[in-house]
């Protein structure tokens, strides 16, 4: 595996191997004080990031570090890419550098792509943190981490997306892994948030959250942006929290065992309720935690081996 | 990037070097030797836990301690460790996937810990188990226990206890198989594939 | 003036070949032709010869982006693709809405000589969709402009549309729109479908321009006035036009190769050399355009000729300029998806890439008949010869092309303008 770019098109066995490194990465440290292998020692790897994002930024530091890998964070303030450098030679000036992996966030869906053709002949390894509206692959891989960890497995299990799937790179990733790995997706959302063209994924639409929660192994809810409750696509925040927030009471139709997750960072009480999210069904932390080992996983896939196969 | 798949390949043109029966006298002649040195017979004596790395090590181990159990009357601790993480030959083989790795529940500190494999060849993967103990805790002795040692030492590093010593070419390669993963308990010698 | 024998020429690609004698600048005799000595003969060897093809729509980039195309450099590529009138969009720097700029458009045509350059003036003042340009002054200056539009921007304001083809009614003038309603093409990237809602880009529906081609069409039949569509794209416009011409309205459009040939599945690529403004659509949207050209829905191909310099095409897609380069491939184009496939005969190329758009623009001495006392404006294209498209052979300054590497039917041999050669053998003059 050279990058991770999309997980459209990632094969069942390449993810299910991540996901195996993964949980293998997370027993080997659990309760050990030094938590640093040395597999990764001497490579570096950068962090470029177009978009503010702590929590994934931080989530591929750590994965570096206790990789032992150089970790270098560039981001869009503080660089010449403040001052008007292009995507294409500050990735190229990157790898110059040094840089076995480049980590990118990127506002336009493609970038990683992009980023990945402009390195294709020294060798870098791309990781798509988030480009545009596109993907997010190490989410859906964390995220399936969490949900295999919760429910034992994926195969047939029946996981809902709800929201603004439209916008939602988060949403797309997860559609092709969960397919990937045999789960059946239902994407709940009103129609203003789906895309055009939704008919030839893998899933099924509803627009009714109540009628699906009582046949579901995991919910899945999706931040509903600020500037998209100005943009027209629902009349009001209060009519979208009543039709597809999750509440207590809706919590209540889930079935024994069901899994809440939800990428972060939540708006409690516009489409999860505070209480929702510290219920017992929440797997939230467990996201954040399992993020970690997953991206040590990718890491481990791109840099250790003996590179292009 | 579907990692390669592991395990013993049975050499092309091969040469039984020890029978099931062997392997079985082998690996209790061991297990004497180990009570033997780590004066398990003794009263008050702390059993030494065993590791194996995987993969054949592992069952390697399981059946290593199961003998010295019955031979000494005292239960002995058994896990796994895996080293993939610690190898500095990563970068020459496609991505490996990663072994399972399971201390026992009394840990290793202050434990004589013998580690178990099934060929010594190199030492490559010894320094890496040393590396990957490190990690998870402070031994008061670290041993070694081999069903063969085929020579070619790239480190100086020699086994505590070893089942056969087998002269070998480095063209050769030697093939351990073991009934909880292949389909019989043998060792094999024969050409490189 | 010098005397060119065409010989062995098949006229519109049908009968026995003929030889052509050009004299003074027209077609002096057809049949078998004894030219005098020091006349320059091109041996036709049976290939096809048609009217000079007349382009409603380049983007010349002068004034303004010289880094991307010039009068000169387009010109040449017009000519070596068998072009003999181009229009030169007006959305250059400064842009074309006014006599000066339009006059200053058409002169640096003339010098260059190798095509005609007619400039496009803007309907609306700096392109802004705000306030009617200059359409009377424009339309009497020296450069004489026919063709009126925003193109890159949609003269979205219905009453500022009414208004403009109510006034280009004095004039005898065209308004040719760039159909995109704004409110619904906000951010957008690509055709609004199943590609691109995989792939994350912010969809272009097929609607906004629809909507628009269907207001412009009612606007045009209350105002009585000639309406031009630029670059139509989508299935659903061509059922607005038929509607349209059936019902009498004095409406006309254009394809361009790039819908006859590409479609969104390029996007997967993340390539912003396949990004355009309206952008490749899905695929039966291409086989509805093509059979539209076929059957006369629409009128004519142009190209939509947008050189853009690497910087702005290198880069992730959406910060990408949308536009690609035409002039040179458009007759191999047309040859591929309209020739081959019998959608098209040459007669009928002759009629989509010189005759009609000729007659849309009011042009008289361009897309005439191949006859005696014609003026000779004039391609020879060999149907049998292939190609493979080498951004950095073309002419034209930008060197960026979807189409790079491509092997394409049907060259163009020699083209001639007023009876001088302006391109031979893929050479200039």
């Amino acid at each position: 595996m050279k990058h991770l770019l999309t997980t459209d098109g990632l094969a069942e066995d390449a993810a299910t191997a991540i996901l195996d490194t993964a949980d293998e990465l997370k027993r080997t440290l659990l309760g050990r004080e030094v938590k640093k292998l040395p597999t990764l020692r001497g490579r570096t790897v950068i962090t470029m990031f177009y978009e503010n994002s702590t929590r994934t930024r931080v989530s591929f530091e750590i994965a570096g570090k206790w990789m032992s890998a150089d970790v270098v964070n560039v981001s869009a303030g503080g660089s010449s890419v403040g001052k008007g450098e292009s995507l294409r030679d500050t990735a190229l000036t990157l790898s110059a550098a040094g840089a076995d992996c480049v980590i990118v966030r990127h506002p336009a869906s493609g970038a990683a792509h992009r980023l990945a053709g402009w390195l294709a002949d020294v060798g870098t390894s791309v990781v798509n943190a988030g480009d545009g509206t596109h993907e997010h692959p190490t989410q859906a891989l964390l995220d399936a981490a969490t949900l295999r960890e919760r429910l034992g497995g994926l195969k047939d299990r029946r996981i809902a997306i709800v929201g603004d799937v439209l916008h939602s790179r988060v949403a797309r990733s997860n559609v092709h892994l969960l397919a990937t790995l045999g789960a059946e997706v239902v994407l709940v959302a009103p129609p203003t948030l789906l895309p055009v063209g939704v008919g030839s994924w893998p899933v099924t639409v509803s627009h009714e959250l109540d009628a699906e929660l009582p046949a579901l192994d995991a919910v899945m809810m999706l931040r509903v942006q600020a500037e998209r409750m100005h943009g027209g696509f629902f009349p009001s925040a209060r009519e979208y929290s009543i039709a597809y927030g999750l509440n207590e009471a809706r919590l209540g139709l889930l079935p024994e065992g069901a899994v809440v997750l939800h990428p972060g960072p939540m708006l409690r009480g516009m489409e999860i309720g505070s209480a929702v999210a510290d219920a017992p069904q929440s797997a939230i932390t467990e996201q954040v935690r399992n993020g970690v080992h997953v991206r040590m996983a990718v890491l481990y896939h791109l840099l250790a081996g003996e590179g292009e196969q | 990037m579907a990692p390669r798949p592991r395990g013993a390949t049975e050499p092309a043109a091969e040469r039984e070097l020890l029978s099931a029966g062997d392997v079985a006298r082998t690996i209790a002649r061991m297990a004497h030797q180990v009570i033997e040195k780590t004066a398990l017979d003794s009263t008050g004596a702390i059993p030494p836990v065993l590791l194996g790395i995987p993969t054949r090590g592992i069952p390697l181990a399981t059946r290593l301690g199961a003998r010295i159990s019955e031979f000494s009357g005292v239960d002995v601790p058994t896990g796994a460790l895996d080293v993939t993480l610690y190898r500095d030959d990563l970068r020459r083989k496609p991505t490996r996937p990663l072994e399972q790795t399971q201390l026992p529940g009394t840990g290793i500190d202050d434990r004589v810990v013998v580690l178990v494999d099934d060929v010594l060849f190199s030492g490559r993967t010894i320094r890496a188990a040393l590396d990957a103990l490190r990690d998870h805790g402070r031994p008061r002795v670290v041993q070694l226990a081999v069903l063969v040692d085929r020579g070619h030492r790239e480190l100086p590093i020699r086994a505590d206890y070893v089942g056969k010593n087998v002269p070998t070419s480095r063209s050769e390669e030697v093939s351990v198989l073991l009934s909880d993963v292949d389909d019989r308990d043998a060792v094999l010698l024969g050409e490189r594939r | 003036m010098s005397e060119i024998v065409i010989r062995g020429a098949r006229l519109y690609g049908e009968g026995d070949p003929v030889d052509v004698h050009v004299a003074d600048g027209t077609i002096a005799a057809i049949g078998t032709v004894t030219a005098s000595e020091d006349a320059e003969v091109i041996e036709a060897d049976g290939q096809v010869l048609l009217p000079g093809f007349v382009d409603l729509h380049t983007h010349l980039r002068e004034p303004g982006r010289e880094d991307t195309e010039t009068i000169d450099s387009g010109s040449a590529a017009a000519a070596l693709g068998g072009y003999t009138a181009v229009f030169a969009m007006a959305n250059t720097d400064p842009v074309a809405d006014n006599a000066v700029v339009v006059e200053h458009v058409w002169r640096r045509g003339r010098e260059v000589g190798l095509v005609d350059v007619h400039p496009v003036g803007a309907v609306t003042v700096g392109l802004k969709g705000e306030k009617l340009a200059e359409m009377g002054t424009m339309a009497k200056s020296v450069a004489g402009v026919r063709l009126f539009s925003d193109d890159g921007h949609c003269v979205a304001d219905p009453l500022l549309m009414r208004r403009a083809l109510e006034y280009s009614t004095a004039l005898g003038v065209v308004v040719a729109q760039h159909a995109e309603e704004p409110r619904l093409t906000v951010g957008a990237q690509a055709h609004e479908g199943e590609r691109a809602a995989r792939l994350g880009y912010t969809g272009w529906p097929s609607s906004a321009e629809e909507s628009i081609v269907a207001r412009d069409c009612v606007l045009a039949r209350h105002a009585g006035a000639r309406l031009h569509i630029c670059h139509v794209s989508t299935t659903g416009t061509v059922d607005v036009l038929g509607w349209a011409k059936g019902l009498g309205i004095d409406v006309s459009a254009e394809v361009t190769p790039h819908h006859l040939l590409l479609t969104d599945e390029r996007l997967a690529t993340y390539d912003p050399v396949n990004k355009v403004n309206p952008p490749l659509r899905a695929d039966a949207d291409v086989a509805r355009m093509r059979r539209a050209l076929a059957d006369g829905v629409i009128d004519c191909v142009a190209t939509d000729h947008a050189p853009h310099a690497v910087q702005d095409k290198d880069c992730e897609w959406a910060a990408a300029r949308p536009g690609m380069l035409g002039l040179q491939t458009a007759l191999s184009i047309v040859a591929e998806t309209m020739v081959r496939p019998g959608l098209l005969d040459w007669r009928g190329v002759a009629r989509v890439m010189s005759e009609r758009p000729a007659e849309i623009a009011g042009l008289p001495d361009q897309g005439r008949p191949l006859a005696v006392g014609e003026p000779a404006n004039l391609v020879l294209v060999d149907p049998d010869a292939e190609w493979t498209v080498r951004g950095a052979e073309l002419a034209s300054v930008a060197a960026n092309t979807p189409y790079e590497g491509l092997r394409l039917p049907a060259v163009v041999s020699a083209t001639l303008l007023r009876g001088r050669i302006t391109s031979r053998e893929g050479k200039i003059g």
